[in-house]
């Protein structure tokens, strides 16, 4: 491969994706050349049009729903669906052949990944898709769109970045690149959305960075997207008179996003209108959501403002006698958008669980408590101890902290431009520290909320290259497989699980974990399932230890692994003895691999992400 | 004309053939009469035929395409149809707050728009000689020679760049907005 010219970062958001890039050749040291690369997509029927970000949707069209030519883009004649603008608008007013959100189906252990289950809610004929598929069919769209703008430095040939959230489990991210794979991304490299904002932070500052942070800052990066809210700590070490940063610790898949804000603001116009006798179509309410969003950016910016009107237009051509008119106030605002998804809450408050009943299973498993702050208390107080183990760290919390105490805070999404969320993340997060005798935080200025991310991973690729500073981070969490623990039967009993460590935490990209000393027998042609487990805060753990009692909150089962021996060489049936292997790939999976004793043959552990 | 006068000795020579031939040929003697009074040339010099002028028919794609994309943004084909006698105020404001979102969105998009002048509107401005007539539009007391003096009552509007999505082969841009029937 000859040298890559550019280092191209993909933001694969739940909602938009964006894609950015930093031109080697131009760049030194703290001078950068980072642009944003506009995407030609289809924006109506017929009718292509280059736009910074390209909406992560895909329509499926009816085969008669449609002119020859119109799903032409500039690199293809026709194909049979559509992302981006297009998409999300012709699914607006026929859900029923829209896939949204496929991101959030890739991480939704609840389901099979590869299976063709898109649009979730469709008629019988609807051709469906899998989420992975759909991840493909975006980057793909990015691909040829950046193939076709600069042909002469094909981006297979560049160094390439894709973001995930920092919350993804294995499987997700083995998906996720391999959906890169797949979209002929051939060698990308994963990075954690959380950690492409603190880079895009650092670079946008041009070198001034290490005046706003200083040894012993633990920052908290607060992401809020369209559909998830990502969580990290990012530590400042001194490492031979130089500033080192790393990510400590991550929190758990939140699935609560802008979007969620907007959409109950929403329905609280929709009701206000309806108990005034107006009744609003679907079509009308995507209309009103968009009408709140704008409301809700402007009152939280404008103390001024008492109310902003929202009108929604009807349907008919008839457009002044079909206008519906109300308008959002600053006292909705502020107790929907704020108090409820911003409560002021204490320190030890947790988020509430309601007991699922089987049939939300089959939707995605949308956050229960709306309130970000309490998921926000949840995460620090698990990770009290993230960085007890960091040199210069031990004496910087003080006895008997409840929990992690952050000494900044950057906030990226786009739900941050209505200032007073993050002022509000801010006064709480400060009570907490205060209630502590701890200092306040600082509010990291200077963020790009909409497009740090994809800023961030061009950057990130830069870095990678040996320019600049780099996050040190490795694997936020310790794994384990199951063990069923040798015990005499107990009719009516399942026998308990032991959990074993096969790969420690903080295992950096590229680095293999050492072998544990225990043996698997594995049955030679079929599949063997293993349970398989994660904890964020266990970071003592060697390879090879074996817990035998823990507790929900620190360890979480994911989904189970699979190996299956080829019967090469071996006869079918036969049980060969097994050590099972982890290591950290360049691009940044897990990998699993089962060694037979005696041998020099590796086989892969597959996440069972079908089930 | 742009030949150069003749010679004294090319005139002489000239002198003698004008002689000879006036004396001896009736017809060029009696073309040279209306030469000598003053009243034409001997030969009429070709006047070139009037420029037809040219009246360049547009292109009316692109006119249809930009409203198309208002009437998608913003509504606007819909607003300018619509009767609004019936209406009150409140009710055609609600809906031209429609209008003016989704327009000026549209216009953004795919305009990139710059006043001509950048003076305050309401200020004195001069217009020196050989000022683009095109671009900037003297009114009012119109005499003399510029520069002119005056007030600055628009600032003008420029469309600096143009952004119109590409269009599929053979997309119909005569439908401006597609009828729309619900399933």
């Amino acid at each position: 491969m000859s040298e890559p010219r550019y280092s191209i970062g993909v933001d694969l958001g739940t909602t938009h994706c964006a894609l950015s890039y930093v031109d080697l050749h131009a760049s030194e040291g703290e001078v950068v050349k980072l642009e944003l690369c506009p995407i030609p997509q289809l924006t109506a029927p017929g009718s292509v049009e280059e736009r910074p970000l390209l909406p992560s949707f895909l329509y499926l069209p009816h085969p008669d729903e449609l002119a020859p030519g119109d799903l032409i883009l500039p690199w293809i004649q026709e194909q049979p669906w559509a992302v981006g603008y297009l998409a999300r608008d012709k699914g607006a007013q026929t859900p029923i052949r829209l896939v949204s959100s496929a991101k959030s189906w890739l991480c939704h252990a609840g389901v099979d990944r590869r299976a063709a289950i898109l649009p979730a809610e469709t008629a019988e004929e609807v051709e469906r898709i899998s989420p992975y598929a759909a991840s493909v069919r975006y980057l793909e769209h990015l691909r040829q769109a950046w193939n076709h703008m600069h042909p002469d430095t094909p981006l297979e040939q560049q160094e390439l970045t894709i973001t995930i959230p920092a919350s993804f489990d294995p499987a997700a991210r083995e998906l996720t690149a391999e959906a890169a794979q797949a979209a002929g991304f051939t060698h990308a490299t994963l990075l954690e959305e959380p950690q492409a904002a603190f880079y895009s932070w650092i670079q946008t500052s041009g070198g001034q960075w290490r005046e706003q942070v200083r040894v012993g800052d633990v920052i908290l990066v607060v992401d809020v997207g369209g559909g998830t809210t990502d969580l990290s700590l990012i530590a400042v070490v001194e490492n031979d008179g130089a500033l080192e940063l790393h990510r400590v610790a991550v929190g758990e898949h939140i699935l609560l996003g802008g979007d969620n804000m907007d959409l109950t603001l929403a329905h609280a116009v929709a009701q206000k209108l309806a108990a005034q006798g107006t009744k609003l179509d679907p079509w009308q309410i995507r209309a009103l959501t968009h009408g709140c969003r704008a409301a809700k950016e402007a009152l939280l910016s404008d103390p001024e403002l008492d109310s902003v009107p929202v009108v929604v237009p009807g349907r008919s051509s008839r457009l002044i006698g079909g206008t519906v008119r109300s308008e959002l106030t600053r006292d909705e605002v502020t107790s929907i958008a704020l108090e409820g998804f911003f409560p002021v809450v204490q320190a030890g408050e947790r988020p509430k669980v309601r007991a699922r009943t089987g049939l939300t299973q089959l939707g995605l498993p949308y956050a229960q408590d709306a309130a970000i702050t309490r998921h926000l208390a949840a995460f620090l107080g698990r990770q009290a101890e993230a960085t007890s183990d960091l040199e210069g760290f031990a004496s910087s919390l003080p006895e008997g902290a409840s929990f992690l105490h952050p000494t900044a805070v950057l906030f990226n999404g786009g739900v941050f431009k209505a200032e007073l969320l993050s002022e509000r993340v801010m006064q709480v997060v400060n009570g907490w520290l205060g209630a502590e005798q701890a200092s306040p935080a600082r509010l990291l200025e200077g963020a790009d909320l909409d497009l740090a991310v994809a800023r961030g991973a061009a950057y990130y690729g830069y870095v990678r290259g040996g320019q600049g500073v780099r996050i040190r981070g490795g694997t936020a969490q310790s794994y384990y497989v199951g063990v069923e623990s040798a015990m005499p039967a107990v009719p009516g009993m399942e026998p308990p699980v032991h959990a074993l460590c096969i790969a420690p935490f903080g295992m950096e990209e590229g680095s293999a974990a050492d072998l544990p000393p225990q043996e698997f027998g594995l049955v030679v042609g079929e599949p063997v399932r293993f349970r398989f487990f994660g904890s964020s805060v266990r970071r003592h753990d060697e390879v090879g230890s074996l817990l035998e009692y823990w507790d929900d909150e620190e360890i979480q089962e994911l989904e189970a692994i699979e190996a299956t021996l080829p019967a090469e060489g071996r006869a079918p049936g036969e049980v060969v003895p097994v050590r099972l292997s982890a290591a950290v790939t360049e691009t940044g999976t897990l990998r699993l691999e089962a060694l037979p004793r005696g041998g020099e043959e590796r086989w892969k552990v597959e996440f069972e992400v079908r089930k | 004309m742009t030949e150069q006068s003749p010679s004294f000795f090319s005139r002489i020579g000239l002198a003698f053939v004008v002689f000879f031939r006036t004396l001896f040929d009736a017809g060029f003697a009696a073309s040279l009469r209306p030469l000598l009074s003053g009243a034409a040339t001997v030969e009429e010099p070709e006047t070139p035929a009037p420029v037809a002028p040219v009246l360049l028919e547009t292109n009316p794609a692109s006119a249809l395409q930009l409203l198309g994309l208002l009437q998608q943004e913003g509504r606007l084909v819909d607003f300018l149809e619509e009767e609004v006698a019936q209406y009150t105020d409140a009710e055609i404001g609600a809906a031209v707050r429609v209008v003016h979102e989704g327009c000026r969105k549209a216009l953004h998009e795919h305009l990139t728009l710059q006043p001509i002048r950048q003076e305050t509107e309401g200020s004195r401005i001069t217009l020196e000689p050989g000022f683009d007539a095109a671009a900037v539009r003297p009114t009012g007391n119109l005499v003399g020679e510029p520069p002119f003096t005056g007030t600055l009552a628009h600032r003008g509007w420029r469309a600096v760049e143009v952004r119109l999505p590409k269009l599929a082969q053979g997309h119909d841009v005569q439908v401006i907005a597609p009828a729309e029937v619900e399933l």
